[in-house]
């Protein structure tokens, strides 16, 4: 069974309908015995890190999701939910969960496109990726194929090698990334058409050496 | 680099669509599950649908299609048409949709853009704007004035700066209705659009006047608009979402592939 934390982030129906349009078990839960039964993690969410933190602690949580980073539980994090997979956000000043070594940046004031004009923040809409080292998460995704984005803020993890694939929005940022059992996309990949859902169907079938 | 979004919009009354007639051999041309299916598969970036049910009491027919619609299509949807306060957009967000779309109810109580952002973040809510040429006066100085309830009502207000001050009170996007462009087909109001676009930070969706391919071009260059809402040359089968990417990619304005 995959456990879709609920912790008062938002946009948890989403993923459990993708995932269960895909043909998988899912439940989501804020409750520690199940989310502590669960052979695969899922974690969402939308909102500010911040506020995504104090739920995790109000809701206890935190240490269940240490134990599972620790047995090894595939892990998928969302959005939000690939952001505070790491030490430290700027967004509200937030210490995070720390299962991934790295920080999460807000984008720059002031960047531009190519052509000089303003870029909006947040970046907001359909963007590819690229692709800069092999993995499961990815197989049967192309070039071409772009995803729906919604963010201020993006990871930036320490060490480059837990970076899979990359996006541009004024600025390179980790789109995609993969450590070990845990694997994220900044982007809503229950939101990203066919190849979110190949995404999707990617991580509920993967199985971490 | 961010695609230019294509994105259909659905009039829905009493939960039936009310436009649609070329779906007749092989989807429900009223259901607006099937035709947001039809459309996502087709490549829409993103779906709207106005609720334009004239009773209060049957809006739960709304919120019913809306759980439908996310159960199908796996892009985001926004609905508009009737939301008032923090109660109804709690009730389209949980059923599903990722935007909620205010219009009329922003413009009477303004600060129900900033509850809603609070509540739900900045990314869920839409300002949708209609929006009339005028003489340009000391209360409207650009010529666009802002009309509400379906456009039959002058607000005195300058589009201008509602826009503006949507966007600081937490309106995470703008959708911008011409209503002398709407239902014409003869293309969007381009001075509009840029004017809008250029004053504020938060993307522009174009709305009203969309009859051909050149028309979604003109706007999303020339008006500097981040999408293109489409209605009739959609519906009506003039066109398909692959025919107008095809040709938009043509002119090198990047869109997301369909499929």
């Amino acid at each position: 069974m995959i456990a879709i934390i609920d912790y008062k982030a938002g946009n948890l129906t989403s993923v459990a309908r993708a995932v269960t349009h895909l043909g998988f078990a899912c439940a989501v839960t804020h409750e520690i015995d199940a989310i502590r039964r669960a052979q695969r993690i899922i974690f969402p969410g939308v909102g500010a890190a911040g506020a995504a933190m104090a739920s995790l602690n109000d809701l206890g949580l935190v240490d269940v999701l240490r134990e599972h980073a620790a047995a090894g539980t595939p892990l998928l994090g969302i959005c939000i939910g690939s952001q505070v997979i790491l030490d430290y956000s700027e967004e509200n000043d937030t210490r995070c969960l720390g299962l991934i070594r790295g920080r999460v940046k807000a984008f720059p004031a002031g960047l531009t496109d190519a052509g000089g004009r303003p870029l909006k923040i947040p970046h907001m809409g359909w963007n590819r990726i690229r692709r800069t080292s092999d993995h499961p998460f990815l197989a049967g995704i192309g070039p071409e194929d772009e995803f729906y984005f919604v963010h201020s803020y993006y990871p930036v993890p320490d060490e480059p090698a837990a970076v899979l694939a990359t996006a541009e929005h004024g600025v390179s940022f980790a789109a995609v990334i993969a450590q070990g059992h845990l694997v994220a996309t900044q982007f809503h990949l229950e939101k990203s058409g066919r190849p979110g859902l190949r995404m999707l169907q990617n991580f509920c079938t993967w199985n971490p050496a | 680099m961010l695609s230019k979004r294509i994105i259909p919009c659905l009039d829905v009354r009493d939960g039936r669509t009310t436009k649609g007639i070329r779906f007749k051999d092989n989807v429900d041309i009223g259901d607006p599950v099937a035709m947001a299916r039809f459309y996502y598969e087709e490549g829409a970036d993103e779906i709207v649908f106005y609720d334009i049910t004239a009773s209060h009491e049957r809006r739960g027919i709304m919120i019913e299609v809306v759980r439908r619609v996310a159960e199908t299509i796996f892009i985001p949807f926004s609905v508009g048409g009737g939301i008032r306060t923090l109660e109804d957009m709690r009730e389209v967000l949980l059923a599903g949709a990722e935007k909620v779309s205010v219009n009329s109810a922003a413009v009477r109580d303004p600060q129900v853009l900033s509850r809603g952002a609070e509540a739900f973040g900045s990314q869920c809510i839409v300002l949708g704007m209609d929006v009339k040429r005028v003489e340009a006066s000391t209360a409207v100085p650009s010529g666009y004035e802002v009309v509400i309830d379906g456009g039959r009502r002058l607000m005195g207000i300058d589009a201008l700066e509602w826009a503006q001050r949507a966007e600081k009170l937490g309106a995470g996007e703008i959708c911008l209705n011409s209503i002398d462009a709407d239902g014409t087909q003869e293309g969007y109001e381009l001075n509009l659009t840029s004017l809008v676009s250029d004053r504020v930070g938060i993307p522009v969706i174009a709305s009203g006047g969309a009859g051909r391919p050149e028309h979604l071009r003109d706007v999303l260059v020339d008006g500097h608009a981040d999408a293109a809402l489409i209605a009739s040359m959609v519906h009506y089968g003039s066109y398909t979402i692959s025919e107008i990417k095809t040709y938009l990619s043509r002119c090198g304005i990047r869109v997301r592939p369909c499929g």
